[in-house]
């Protein structure tokens, strides 16, 4: 039940919500408000929240939803839910309204089609089923001619009405890829069903032996199956990530009366306040800029990839990204009517960026179905030219489409994804996109930013009595002002002293150097000593502390330099220890000093790293190393990581991390520790591992039966048996991954002894062309 | 044989009695949350009150 630091850090201290807007009206003067709750980790805290909010008045029901994180309130008509958000906020949840974004309610009500589906042909398959094997049976003794055909007649009039309502998605799928001109997998499967029903009918028809109902239905079941596993990940997925836009995309930074500056929900956010956006930070309301100048990312609003320079005046949307000044907006509108659009737009944005990836199953599709079609064309041209009859040459061509088709296909990347992606959040790994599993698995090199990855996001200042104190309450308000996590750690540390951290007005930030504004007519600066000009004071500073960080503040010609010590994560060593016995190669990438990313390096035993790299030069090194073949996991989360993370072929990101970072990475990582990190790279590899043993288990499967079916030895019997076989083989495969998976994911065993290697010096200046 | 007459209208009616269980348990929305099913019948909610084991590791997570 605890809540995250990272949240907890920031967790405002609200006005009153308002929180009609959420509120739906239900059945009996009853309504209805979903709340996204932040800090459920175990089975005791279902009770202890649903314990904990009943008796709030107007209340009448309240129920979590495990799965999702998700507590439905029922409330009487004039119900108020604060007093229910209160209680929840005392025990240490942290609770937010939530409006199911159109998207996922459409997947919600998919899934329920697909369900629907699935047990309508599940039904279908058991009844036939049940005639078929006294069919078979009677086959084998001395069944009576017409009790056959009754029984095949009875299945029949099961099968049709089940294969037209059932079949629908896949013969709609198969319709659009033709049009498309493309052969999906949905077309040998409509195909294959299409004709088995077709054949059986007219076998049927002239008292034939055997017909083939069964498969023609089993096969649309085990399908359907596949596509239920995959939607179920793709609404789990999409459900958190609604969550985590709903709990930490939604403050805003209002600046109050008095210059203070209260973080407060969006959606308490009134037209004409004033709004700090500093650098890295979506924009969360329309707006006039009052202040400041910047450059606005609008690429998710407009798609427009150039950014677009802001000044007072300028026009602002909710949904911008804000990349490099500080801005103070005044909000024109309130921003109720923008939240779900934004959530969409982001979770569209980032499913976007990664379709460029073709995903295995895909692959595997492309390669499969032209084949499939030959080989069943072939087949019966090939009994034609043999001189044997077209009803035996089509027979044996449907039963080829028929047991080629993709049963043990459609479930083998679907089943493994489901089990890794439960394992993963179980883990603390929160994935963005289903292809991310192929593609961290894939990386062999991982690029681990220094501040705020490595690092816990809270430093203390170690030479506070050295500067002078107006210098010290300059850099609190700069910092203020700054994505970085330094600053906002310096930021931190100074308003714990109880410093005035109201921003300064017109404060810009150059990213990975510092910030700048104008103090009467004066220039301030705060960042690294180049950027201030403090390399003198700097290096005396770090003299007497070499394991600290320097922050230089210049106001005019006088500076400071404050030394900022961070801590490494807890169990940083280790997990950097467990990447290299997972053969990856390990970089320690930061902007920060020689000396301080040397000894960080050197304490969590990395051999390589690279100091005072900009943000240009993270990209440079991640695209060096690409061009060298590698494939890297950038693992970074702040502003100047963007490029980076979305250059490297796979990303993750701390929860904690700036928007923009977030947008950028493959999956977040929950939780204050970097242990996640390894947990990922050995969870994804085995389940791509697994995904390939499912893909190769139905080729071979393939290679045995298809001879068999060109052969035209395929009974509806094998025919059955080969599909339910091979289907219930590559289940239980992906279910083995998870039994492996977990048994290797806590602790790391003995098995090598951690390798501490000296900090080899590899500069990044050598190294460019 | 003529059992068969009215067994196999017996066998689909219990299919579909079944299937009909399915699509109203669908419905109902009792695949909503697989997960808190799991762990919700761990529960001891059918105990009084003062008999309930206390819940000592809440904080643990």
């Amino acid at each position: 039940m605890s809540v995250s630091p990272a949240l907890a850090a920031g967790t405002p201290k609200a006005d009153r919500i308002d929180y009609s807007a959420f509120v739906t009206p239900g059945g009996d003067g009853a309504c209805r408000l979903d709340l996204a709750i932040d800090g459920v980790t175990c089975a005791a805290c279902i009770r202890e929240i649903e314990d904990g909010v009943a008796g709030a008045p107007g209340l009448r029901a309240a129920r979590l939803n495990y799965t999702t994180r998700r507590l439905t309130l029922q409330l009487d008509a004039d119900g108020d839910p604060a007093e229910a958000v209160e209680r929840l906020e005392r025990l240490g949840y942290r609770a937010w309204p939530f409006t199911p974004s159109r998207e996922e309610a459409l997947e919600s009500a998919q899934t329920k089609d697909l369900l629907t589906r699935l047990g309508v042909a599940a039904f279908a398959t058991m009844n036939i089923m049940l005639l078929s094997v006294s069919v078979w049976s009677g086959n084998a003794s001395d069944i009576d001619p017409v009790t056959r055909d009754l029984f095949h007649w009875i299945s029949a009039l099961i099968a049709i009405p089940a294969v037209a309502y059932s079949g629908q998605p896949f013969f709609k799928a198969a319709i659009r890829s033709i049009r498309a001109g493309a052969l999906g997998m949905d077309v040998p499967i409509s195909l294959g069903v299409l004709l088995a029903v077709g054949v059986s009918l007219w076998e049927t028809a002239h008292s034939a032996t055997h017909a083939y109902f069964d498969s023609a239905v089993m096969l649309l079941a085990f399908l359907l199956a596949g596509r239920v596993l995959d939607q179920a990940m793709r609404k789990r997925t999409r459900a958190v990530a609604g969550n985590l836009v709903a709990l930490r995309g939604d403050t805003a930074r209002r600046i109050d009366a008095d210059g203070g500056v209260t973080e407060i929900p969006v959606l308490a956010v009134k037209a004409g306040e004033r709004i700090a956006v500093r650098p890295g930070d979506r924009i969360a309301v329309d707006g006039v800029v009052e202040d400041g100048t910047s450059e606005i990312d609008a690429s998710l609003v407009t798609g427009e990839t150039a950014h677009e320079p802001v000044a007072p005046g300028a026009r602002v949307h909710s949904g911008t990204l804000n990349v490099t000044g500080a801005l103070v907006v005044r909000a024109t509108a309130a921003a109720e009517s923008s939240l779900v659009a934004e959530v969409n737009k982001l979770l569209d944005a980032a499913l976007l960026a990664k379709s460029r990836y073709v995903q295995i199953a895909d692959r595997a599709a492309r390669l499969y179905s032209p084949v499939v079609h030959a080989t069943a064309l072939l087949t019966a041209l090939g009994w034609l030219a043999f001189g044997a009859d077209p009803h035996f040459a089509i027979l044996t061509a449907v039963a080829v489409l028929i047991i080629t088709c993709p049963c043990a296909l459609g479930l083998a990347v679907p089943a493994v994804q489901v089990v890794v992606s439960g394992a993963l959040f179980k883990a603390g790994v929160l994935l963005g996109a289903g292809d991310g599993v192929e593609r961290i698995a894939a990386c062999d090199t991982v690029v681990l930013d220094k501040t705020g990855t490595l690092t816990t996001p809270e430093a203390r200042i170690a030479n506070r009595a050295d500067a002078p104190d107006d210098l010290v309450a300059l850099a609190a308000r700069l910092a203020q002002s700054s994505s970085h996590p330094l600053a906002k750690a310096l930021m931190l540390a100074l308003a714990r002293e109880g410093r005035d951290t109201s921003p300064l007005a017109g404060a810009r930030e150059e990213p990975g150097r510092g910030v700048l504004a104008t103090l009467d007519g004066v220039e301030a600066r705060l960042g690294s000593a180049d950027f201030c000009g403090a390399a003198d004071e700097a290096a005396r500073a770090l003299a007497a502390d070499p394991d600290a960080t320097a922050i230089a503040v210049a106001l005019g010609d006088r500076r400071a330099v404050l030394t900022l010590r961070q801590t490494l994560k807890d169990d940083a060593a280790e997990t950097v220890d467990r990447l290299e016995r997972l053969g990856l190669r390990i970089l320690v990438v930061s902007g920060d000093r020689e000396g301080p990313v040397s000894r960080a390096a050197a304490a969590v035993g990395a051999t390589e790293w690279h100091a005072g790299a900009k943000p240009g030069d993270k990209t440079a090194l991640i695209e060096r190393l690409t061009a060298e073949g590698r494939r890297v996991l950038m693992v970074g989360d702040g502003l100047n990581d963007a490029p980076a993370l979305a250059a490297a072929h796979a990303s993750l990101s701390p929860i904690s991390a700036s928007h923009l970072a977030q947008t950028c990475a493959d999956a977040l990582v929950i939780g204050d520790r970097l242990g996640p990190v390894a947990d990922a790279v050995v969870l994804t590899r085995r389940a791509l591992a697994v995904m390939r043993q499912n893909l190769w288990l139905a080729t071979l499967y393939n290679l045995v039966a298809v001879p068999i079916a060109v052969a035209g030895w395929v009974t509806p019997l094998v025919a059955a048996l080969a599909m339910s076989g091979s289907s219930i083989v590559v289940t239980l495969n992906a279910l083995r991954a998870q039994a492996r998976v977990r048994a290797q994911a806590p602790a790391p065993g003995p098995a090598t002894p951690p390798r501490r290697v000296p900090a080899s010096r590899t500069r990044l200046e050598e190294a460019a062309p | 044989m003529n059992v068969i007459l009215y067994l196999l209208p017996i066998a689909l009616g219990l299919g579909l009695l079944g299937l009909a269980g399915f699509l109203w348990s669908l419905k109902k929305g009792q695949y909503d949350d697989l997960e808190g099913a799991a762990l919700r019948v761990l529960d001891d909610d059918d105990l009084p009150e003062g008999e309930r084991p206390r819940r000592s590791d809440d904080g643990g997570a």
